[in-house]
């Protein structure tokens, strides 16, 4: 995993990493199967990007706090028992206060700790930095995922099922039912993009479309290097 | 030497036993803080799906509290004992709402939640769980289709015995475009529901002493 930590972390590159440049989905190809099993609906997949969201803060907020106490040699043990601890909470929590989110996510809350992309972020950045860094670095890698699982499930459940919003009352009450867009009427639906492989094509045209732009990005910088170049020679 | 590596290796064992305890102690008290939360959350939901396929306002009882126990039969589909809700007015019956599973779904078990009113008609039929084709089966789920509410007030008699089927079988009850095998599925689990329903009409409304005394002769019987 290409990673340069600077001695002083930046929040400006902080931000930047987690949001494109080290996405944990379309650079880091980590946490693929939450991603691919819950975003066939927007609400759906902003339900697990939050849930991981609040797992990475913990998590990488106390492993911050204990990384000069924890020996090298039992870090990867202690960091998975916090992470667990941490899902485990997240789960109780949010089956006592988002019931009916929690039952539609169901097992897939468990299974965040099985998202490489916490321990990577503990491995990677929590163990060698303070608090408020990694609590930043966490959010930021949590708000990437979150992002691609949002834009995922939009694609998904707009081609799927021709609506957007559905069923956003469960997250956010009953006045949220107006939320939902019905973007085609009786529309007949395109199974295919609900199902598995939809997914998996979905974020195939997410990861090219990001490449794209990378390369585009650096095409013009290159552009920007020869006419700095040719005007200051 | 070895001293100081059995010392270092004491020193990491301690370290993560107190790791352990701390994890632990932390899902413990957040289980202690949400455990109440997620009873009553349960229990809510509950009742909210029995109220869907049984009218709060026709009975007067406690719902969640009016349960028994019933054994495991043929005509029900569960693997294991199955938990009858018994809903009364001033110590009449209402109706009864239990769970029952389709064992022959296109991709496994359907749970269904089915409600039989005290004269045998049919009061509601709700979907649980299953896991149907997404678009094509998954219209038995009540929040994409009425299907499931044209059971109500169907009984044995309406329609007859021949007619409990989809319609591509000879029978009344619709199937979808792309998918047979899921409602006939429904169909036949309900029918049999109700059959249950009329062999245990007078046992389903007894308190749990009065139908364990009751009940061991009749078990052998409903093996069929």
């Amino acid at each position: 995993m290409p990673e340069e930590i600077p001695a002083q972390p930046v929040y400006g590159p902080i931000a930047k990493e987690g949001l494109w440049n080290n996405n944990a989905v379309l650079v880091q190809m980590l946490g693929l199967c939450p991603l691919l099993a819950v975003s066939n609906t927007v609400i759906n997949a902003l339900g697990l990007g939050l849930a991981t969201i609040a797992v990475l803060l913990i998590s990488n907020a106390s492993i911050s706090i204990i990384r000069n106490i924890v020996r090298p040699e039992i870090r990867l043990p202690v960091f998975v028992l916090i992470i667990a601890a941490a899902v485990t909470s997240t789960e109780l929590i949010m089956h006592a206060w988002f019931f009916e989110l929690y039952q539609i996510l169901g097992i897939f809350i468990p299974l965040i700790v099985t998202n490489c992309a916490i321990i990577a972020r503990a491995e990677a950045f929590a163990s060698k930095n303070t608090i408020l860094p990694s609590l930043y670095d966490g959010l930021m890698m949590g708000l990437g995922f979150t992002l691609v699982l949002v834009v995922l499930g939009a694609m998904r459940e707009a081609l799927g099922s021709g609506t957007l919003l559905a069923q956003a009352d469960l997250m956010f009450g009953e006045a949220a039912q107006a939320m939902t867009l019905t973007l085609v009427e009786d529309y007949r639906g395109f199974l295919l993009a609900i199902l598995p492989p939809g997914a998996f094509m979905g974020l195939g045209f997410i990861l090219a479309a990001k490449n794209w732009i990378d390369k585009k990005q650096r095409e013009k910088q290159k552009q920007l290097n020869l006419v700095t170049e040719t005007s200051s020679s | 030497m070895s001293s100081n590596l059995i010392r270092n290796m004491l020193i990491s064992a301690g370290l993560l036993g107190f790791f352990g305890a701390l994890g632990t102690s932390m899902v413990l008290g957040i289980h202690q803080v949400t455990k109440e939360k997620i009873d009553a959350n349960i229990k809510a939901n509950l009742l909210k799906s029995l109220n869907t396929i049984i009218p709060a306002q026709s009975y007067n009882n406690d719902l969640l509290q009016s349960t028994i126990q019933i054994p495991v039969s043929s005509l029900l589909g569960n693997d294991n004992a199955t938990t009858v809700y018994q809903a009364k007015r001033d110590n009449k019956p209402v109706a009864v709402a239990f769970d029952i599973t389709a064992p022959d779904g296109y991709s496994g078990d359907i749970n269904i939640l089915i409600a039989i009113k005290a004269n045998g008609d049919i009061s509601g039929v709700r979907i649980i769980s299953h896991k149907e084709t997404p678009g094509l089966g998954d219209k038995i789920e009540a929040t994409r289709s009425d299907w499931i509410t044209k059971f109500s007030d169907k009984s044995l008699k309406d329609p007859d015995e021949k007619q409990w089927k989809v319609k591509k079988d000879g029978g009344v009850f619709d199937q979808f475009t792309g998918a047979t095998i899921t409602p006939r599925a429904i169909v036949k689990a309900v029918h049999n529901a109700l059959l249950y329903f009329q062999d245990n009409r007078k046992l389903l409304f007894l308190e749990q002493k009065e139908y364990d005394l009751l009940n061991p002769p009749k078990l052998v019987k409903q093996e069929s």
